[in-house]
């Protein structure tokens, strides 16, 4: 491949768990200053291949070489003395301590046996500028936003001379202008000698960054691109190992009447913000915008979870004030929420319990009884509609993989047929085959004359799947655009601030 | 059936091994009181439970069963009321302390341990003052009322052996609360929101209403038991009744596979739960151990059988999540 030694490399590495076989025989190899992409669908393997380098698991057979000299890997803290560093997606800071403080956590430096914070604090300073953070290390770490504390982390792990850092989906609560940010410390990074492994789901990004990009599948290496070859079509293909030209197949239904209708809304989120849009049957709506634009309290608001400030939401020409999610509900308004784990499902309850739950009343016997006999029906059809992978109705929902978790969670709500239908990041951690089924299951709903309204942070997304697109910005609607008008450039134009268009609706 | 398997086969061992220790142990007199006592502590349990399941804690009830113990006594016996009407003020002063919990708990978003920490101290303060500190009783009157708690009831074709009434207000109660819990909507939704609350909220539960329907069973259950243990008792000292009876409640339910976590949970589990209890505190009177020791050695068995509990579950969830894998 190069004539370099490989500053990291991973020969036939075979791990097993009970009953699965979680990689193969896979081969890595990451060069001095090199951004390696991993990419792969969810249970591909590139968290298991992470967490043997980072000595959180052992392999089963093969080896790991640093600077061409086999080592092992036996604990979190020899993976840290070889300077390899993982970020994880959840940051592991405390955030009651100040910056310096946890740059240093376990390795304080000290003066009569007590913390030297005055040197702590020096000793920081020079991590922080590598990281473009212009900010004192005596800063409580709880004032710092998501990004800047990601920022934090890498100057930890620089803080302990790590040569290769590897970033697990760095950018999934980062909002456009820290993941900018986070790209221009990578490239700076890179510069500086350091190498890094790069998970992303987002294609964009990997793009952006990546030197060579290492694609992962079924626990096996299914190919490499290098950069001149890096396109989002090829990615997908060595992901998915097939063609899914039809990746985003839209057929726009001709809209009928307004199934919901928003005037002067004001959201807890934005209290000066007033809202007014419609959604109509048959019709699918993108919402747009930045981390923070207000989309989930938007969403969160028309659902019941919130009550709004003002203002008047119309569904079915129906004017409604929903106190709680239950009267959303009974009108036909149902919302698959960003936070599915939390929010959208009880992980510790089955399939079939999470696919009845919402319907146990409106279904019950006389006297209040469980109707156990249509939920078992409701969620069978269920399974076989969506094609939920379980191997039966009773396993607990946390077994499922995220793209099947968001399935039951739709399952959920189809079950009690919707005539509006919210959907909060329908397809954030999801995999490309989930995604193109739910892509098409929005499409075939719609088609049934379910009004459909979703945010996304996903671009692609937004442009793939709406007939028409509002953007916020800062909790107002910016703009909206009708599917002709749809170009990345205009949505980020419009939910960066940059301009208002308003259009008729369609 | 499975999840009470591992309590039950306990409950088994500690009968098996006290009786033969001590033959005394199945004589009908003796066997008639352990029931008897499982029974009076079994009521309680079974509210206790409900507040468990849906994840929350309650502090109060070996002071809400002082308190109704004593008002139970002081307004028939001081002020000459009739025992229904008595009996009506203790089920509402019940349903009252309940609602009361339940509201701060849902629309306040206080933490159960702390306002029933709270209920803890005021209901024990309120028995004392409304009663001087006297100790307060039936006498040799209202017999008939206090067979609700001293009742037997003989078994058809059995002789000399007969079934003390509050086994029998127990069984009825768990039949019910089983039914509920298992088979109605709401019960579900008790064991849905012990699990997760906000995805339940979002799936359209109303979480707070039922929150405070499991705060109102559990008080008023505690407000039937202070009765029978009142009735049973017939001294009650107001500074005293019902001291740390929540304890062998929330053992009882831990023991019987409630999670304090909540979500989780059977009423079958409990009544074997203080059943355990009881055979154990009767083995250690008849096996002559000191009784200094009895909280000790009911500490150590629950400490004993959680922790077997959580391991066996440790190891049939790696056994299943391998078998998922695969």
């Amino acid at each position: 491949m190069s004539s370099t030694t490989p500053l990291l490399e991973v020969r036939g590495a075979t791990k097993r768990y009970p009953g699965v076989l979680a990689l193969r025989d896979v081969n890595l190899s990451l060069q001095p200053s090199e951004v390696l992409a991993v990419i792969g669908e969810n249970g591909a393997g590139k968290s298991t291949l992470m967490k043997v380098l980072a000595g959180i698991q052992g392999l089963d057979a093969g080896e790991i070489l640093l600077d061409g000299k086999p080592i092992r890997i036996r604990s979190v803290q020899a993976s840290l003395d070889l300077g390899i560093a993982l970020i994880h997606q959840e940051l592991n800071l405390c955030e009651n301590l100040d910056v310096a403080a946890n740059i240093f956590l376990g390795r304080e430096p000290l003066r009569h046996g007590l913390i030297h914070e005055a040197r702590a604090a020096e000793a920081s300073r020079k991590f922080l500028q590598m990281v473009g953070l212009d900010i004192s290390p005596r800063t409580p770490l709880h004032q710092l936003t998501i990004g800047r504390r990601q920022l934090v982390e890498i100057a930890k792990a620089l803080s302990i001379n790590a040569r290769v850092l590897i970033m697990d989906e760095p950018t999934s609560s980062l909002t456009q202008h820290e993941t900018e940010n986070l790209f221009e410390v990578v490239d700076r990074l890179r510069e500086r000698g350091v190498s890094l492994v790069y998970i992303s789901h987002r294609l964009g990004e990997v793009k952006r960054l990546a030197d060579r990009v290492m694609v992962l599948r079924d626990g096996e290496n299914a190919g490499e691109i290098s950069k001149q070859d890096i396109t989002h079509d090829k990615m997908v293909g060595l992901m998915v190992g097939r063609d899914i030209s039809r990746f985003y197949d839209r057929h726009p239904h001709p809209a009928g009447d307004v199934a919901l209708a928003v005037e002067q809304l004001r959201t807890h989120a934005h209290p000066r913000r007033r809202l007014s849009f419609q959604v109509r049957a048959g019709e699918i709506v993108g919402i747009a915008g930045l981390v923070g634009a207000g989309r989930t309290e938007l969403l969160e608001t028309l659902f019941g979870v919130e009550r709004p400030l003002g203002g008047t939401i119309k569904v079915r020409g129906e004017a409604t004030r929903f106190r709680a999610p239950r009267e959303a509900i009974a009108a036909g308004v149902a919302l698959a929420p960003e936070d599915r784990k939390q929010h959208g499902l009880i992980l510790e309850s089955s399939v079939e319990e999470n696919i009845g739950m919402a319907g146990w009343f409106r279904h019950r016997l006389a006297g209040g009884f469980f109707n156990r006999r249509r939920q078992a029906a409701d969620a069978q059809a269920m399974i076989e509609k969506l094609n939920i992978k379980t191997p039966h109705a009773r396993q607990m929902a946390l077994y499922l993989s995220g793209g099947n978790q968001q399935k039951v969670v739709l399952g959920k709500w189809l079950a009690l047929a919707p005539r509006v239908l919210l959907l909060d990041e329908p397809t954030r951690g999801i995999d490309v085959g989930a995604k193109e089924e739910i892509y098409h299951l929005m499409d075939q709903l719609a088609a049934e004359g379910v009004a459909i309204l979703f945010a996304s942070s996903e671009m692609e997304e937004v442009l793939g799947v709406s007939d028409r697109v509002l953007v916020m910005h800062q909790g107002r609607i910016a703009g909206e655009l009708a599917r002709s008008q749809l170009t990345e450039e205009a949505v980020m134009q419009l939910a960066t601030g940059a301009e208002t268009t308003t259009v008729s609706n369609l | 059936m499975k999840k009470i398997l591992g309590i039950s086969t306990l409950l088994v061992v500690i009968c098996v091994a006290t009786s033969v220790m001590n033959p005394q142990f199945l004589t009908a007199y003796n066997l008639q009181n352990v029931i008897r006592w499982t029974g009076l502590f079994g009521v309680i349990s079974i509210g206790a439970a409900f507040v468990i399941i849906t994840g929350g804690i309650d502090l109060s009830i070996g002071s809400l069963i002082g308190l109704t113990g004593c008002v139970l006594p002081l307004l028939i016996m001081q002020h000459g009321w009739s025992a229904p009407a008595a009996l009506l003020v203790v089920a509402l002063l019940g349903l009252g302390v309940g609602l009361t919990h339940g509201l701060l708990i849902t629309k306040l978003k206080l933490r159960p341990f702390v306002v029933t920490l709270c209920g803890l101290m005021i209901y024990r303060g309120l028995a004392r003052w409304l009663t001087g500190d006297q100790t307060q009783g039936f006498g040799q009157e209202h017999e008939t009322l206090r067979l609700l708690a001293t009742g037997k009831v003989p078994l058809p074709f059995v002789t000399g052996f007969e079934i003390p009434s509050p086994v029998l207000i127990m069984l009825a109660l768990g039949v019910a609360a089983a039914v509920f819990l298992n088979k109605t909507v709401y019960g579900r939704y008790m064991l849905a929101l012990g699990r997760n609350e906000q995805a339940a909220r979002y799936s359209g539960i109303n979480t707070d209403a039922m929150t405070i329907l499991a705060y109102m069973i559990c008080s008023t259950t505690a407000a039937l038991g202070g009765v029978l243990f009142a009735l049973d008792f017939n001294l009650i000292q107001p500074a005293g009744h019902g001291d740390f009876y929540e304890l062998y409640a929330i053992a009882a339910a831990v023991l019987g596979g409630c999670s304090l976590r909540g979500g989780e949970g059977s009423i079958a589990g409990v009544i074997v739960g203080i059943a355990v209890m009881r055979v154990l505190y009767n083995s250690i009177n008849l096996l002559g151990i000191d009784t200094q020791l009895e909280f000790t050695i009911i500490g150590v068995v629950i400490l004993g059988g959680v922790t077997a509990d959580e391991l066996a579950k440790r190891w049939a969830a790696s056994r299943r999540a391998a078998a998922e894998r695969a």
